[in-house]
């Protein structure tokens, strides 16, 4: 390759194309505004809409129902299905459908209940567009990084049906706006991420009677689907009327997913809410469809139905809106609303140092001994120069290595035992046992390889 | 008794990330049936390689474990006294919050 171009060139370069971006950007905001403006207008004023935009209402069109000859058209090939028909597609174009979640499993879920004509769709997040959604959540370009992906999402929902509305509500969800917004749809599908919001999402259908909820879930190669709050089933209290420890809750940001395994599964989630709003067919009620990608098996079980001794749906429950505003999810199993990551302070400050120091010492030559705690496969992805890979799991039994790779390293003075992972919560348990171990000097790099990137080396790659 | 004992939604990480197990659970002496109470306690001391508190929580499994006998909801069988027969399925699974 020609090396003529130099840094200077390459700085250019990139600075256009970020200008570009930019302006890209600005561009994008407002095509998605003037849209917005002339959908309001067009409702308003019900002026003849251009040909794209047609008003996703039902009224009588002379045919004996209330499809226009559009939606023949736009809906034609699931019109012809003998068990779907004009009245599966009327009750649909007179629903209302709320995603909660534009990740993984609602990417899916939304594009399809866009496409079939829900009449009204509604999408709550409050999280911005990043690269490494891009692998399963589907919905968003990258046109979009940095962006709302509520923005995004519903960008795209109009894009595919410029005939339903899309609603975007760009917030998190909480207990102080739950029932305000969710009491406006006939129908939930949670497409979260943690354990609190679950929970919470299901109370809130329970206590606005019974709201259907379509629940997904999946993580790794694995995934579950049911409905919960539907024609007498349980609600997700009835299921697991404990939350479990939260040590048990991966998260997708440290466990991994494949990005087709929400997909499955956000698609499934469409079509139990498909079913349910348009009415037909045997919605996945009382029981439970679990997929295991990697051995390519589905299976669907029997689950319990609705308990009579359920704290919020049950016989005797007193659970009420009141209850449900006052109700702190985030205490009640342990771990916050939207899936940050977990931050650990376990040791005293002496035991401790940040990336820039550990950095200066390293560079001085300052002899010591770099302990990475990551799992392998982490470790392969990227790593320090120099840094010796010892799992979390495996740190008791190979103990002895850290001994004589000490020995070795420190012939004329006592080299110093540092321990990094990926964001200084493992390497501060490491550090802690390693203690209780005798390896007193041991400290932990505040922050891991994360703060390296951040604060050190830029174009160290994060994950 | 001849068993099949599956574990998923990340539990088959307890047991070195084997989800089906083939096995065959011996009656205690003087016992003519097998519960899922006994075979909990078989499961915990025979199957559970690490982090047993991730599997049981006293004598039955934590919360946030579903227990399936021949793809059915234990709670619909008698829990704990759900009696097993020989081939029948168990599958243990916990619940993803992941999206």
């Amino acid at each position: 390759m020609a090396s003529t171009g130099g840094g200077g060139e390459v700085a250019r370069i990139l600075g256009e194309i970020e200008a570009l971006k930019a302006s890209r950007n600005r561009i994008d905001n407002q095509i998605s505004a003037l849209e917005g403006q002339l959908r309001e207008l067009t409702l308003q004023n019900g002026s003849v809409p251009p040909p794209s935009v047609i008003s996703g209402a039902v009224v009588d069109s002379g045919f004996g129902h209330g499809l226009s000859p559009e939606m023949i058209y736009r809906y034609s090939r699931q019109l012809l299905l003998p068990s779907f028909g004009v009245q599966a597609q009327e009750n649909l174009l007179k629903s209302s459908v709320l995603v909660v979640g534009a990740g993984g499993l609602g990417s899916p879920a939304l594009l399809y209940l866009a496409a079939c004509g829900v009449g009204r769709l509604g999408i709550v997040d409050h999280d911005v567009v990043e690269l490494n959604n891009m692998h399963r959540q589907v919905i968003h370009t990258e046109a979009f990084i940095g962006q709302p992906k509520v923005k995004s999402a519903a960008a795209a929902c109009r894009s595919i049906n410029s005939t339903i509305k899309v609603v975007e509500h760009q917030e998190a969800l909480r207990t102080s706006n739950a029932l305000e917004i969710l009491s406006q749809y006939d129908l939930v599908v949670d497409a979260t991420d943690n354990a609190p919001s679950r929970y919470m999402i299901s109370d809130c259908c329970v206590v606005l009677g019974k709201v259907p909820l379509v629940s997904g879930a999946a993580l790794g190669l694995e995934g579950q689907l049911t409905v919960y709050n539907y024609n007498g089933g349980p609600c997700y209290r009835c299921l697991f009327p404990t939350p479990p420890p939260t040590t048990a809750c991966q998260r997708c940001a440290d466990s991994g997913v494949l990005g087709v395994v929400p997909g499955v599964i956000g698609c499934l989630q469409a079509l139990e809410a498909i079913k349910i709003a348009g009415a037909v067919g045997e919605p996945l009620s009382r029981r439970m469809l679990l997929f295991d990608a990697l051995s390519a098996r589905i299976r669907i079980v029997n689950i319990r139905g609705r308990s009579l001794q359920c704290e919020v749906c049950g016989e005797n429950a007193a659970f009420t809106k009141q209850h449900f505003r006052d109700f702190d999810y985030e205490k009640f199993t342990q771990s916050p609303l939207s899936a940050a990551p977990l931050k650990l302070n376990l040791l005293p400050a002496d035991s401790r140092i940040n990336i820039k120091e550990f950095n200066e010492k390293a560079i001085k030559g300052e002899a010591h001994i770099l302990i990475d705690v990551r799992p392998a496969h982490h470790f392969k992805i990227v790593n320090l120069p120099n840094s010796l890979n010892i799992p979390l799991s495996t740190l008791e039994a190979r103990l002895p290595e850290i001994s004589s790779a000490l020995k070795e390293e420190g012939s004329e003075s006592a080299a110093s035992l540092y321990v990094i992972c990926r964001r200084g919560n493992d390497s501060q348990r490491a550090v802690q046992f390693l203690h209780k171990m005798g390896f007193t000097s041991a400290k932990d790099i505040i922050g891991g390889l994360e703060a390296w990137g951040r604060d050190i080396d830029p174009n160290f790659p994060t994950y | 008794m001849k068993l099949t004992i599956e574990f998923g939604g990340g539990l088959e990480l307890l047991c070195d990330s084997v989800k089906i197990h083939k096995v065959n659970v011996e009656l205690k002496n003087g016992e003519k049936k097998l519960t899922m109470k006994d075979l909990l306690a078989w499961v915990g001391s025979n199957l559970i390689k690490e982090r047993p508190e991730m599997f049981m929580k006293g004598d039955s499994v934590r919360p946030g474990v579903l227990v399936l006998v021949n793809d059915c909801d234990w709670e619909l069988s008698g829990q704990l006294d759900t009696t097993l027969e020989d081939e029948d399925v168990v599958v243990f699974i916990s619940t993803l919050h992941g999206g």
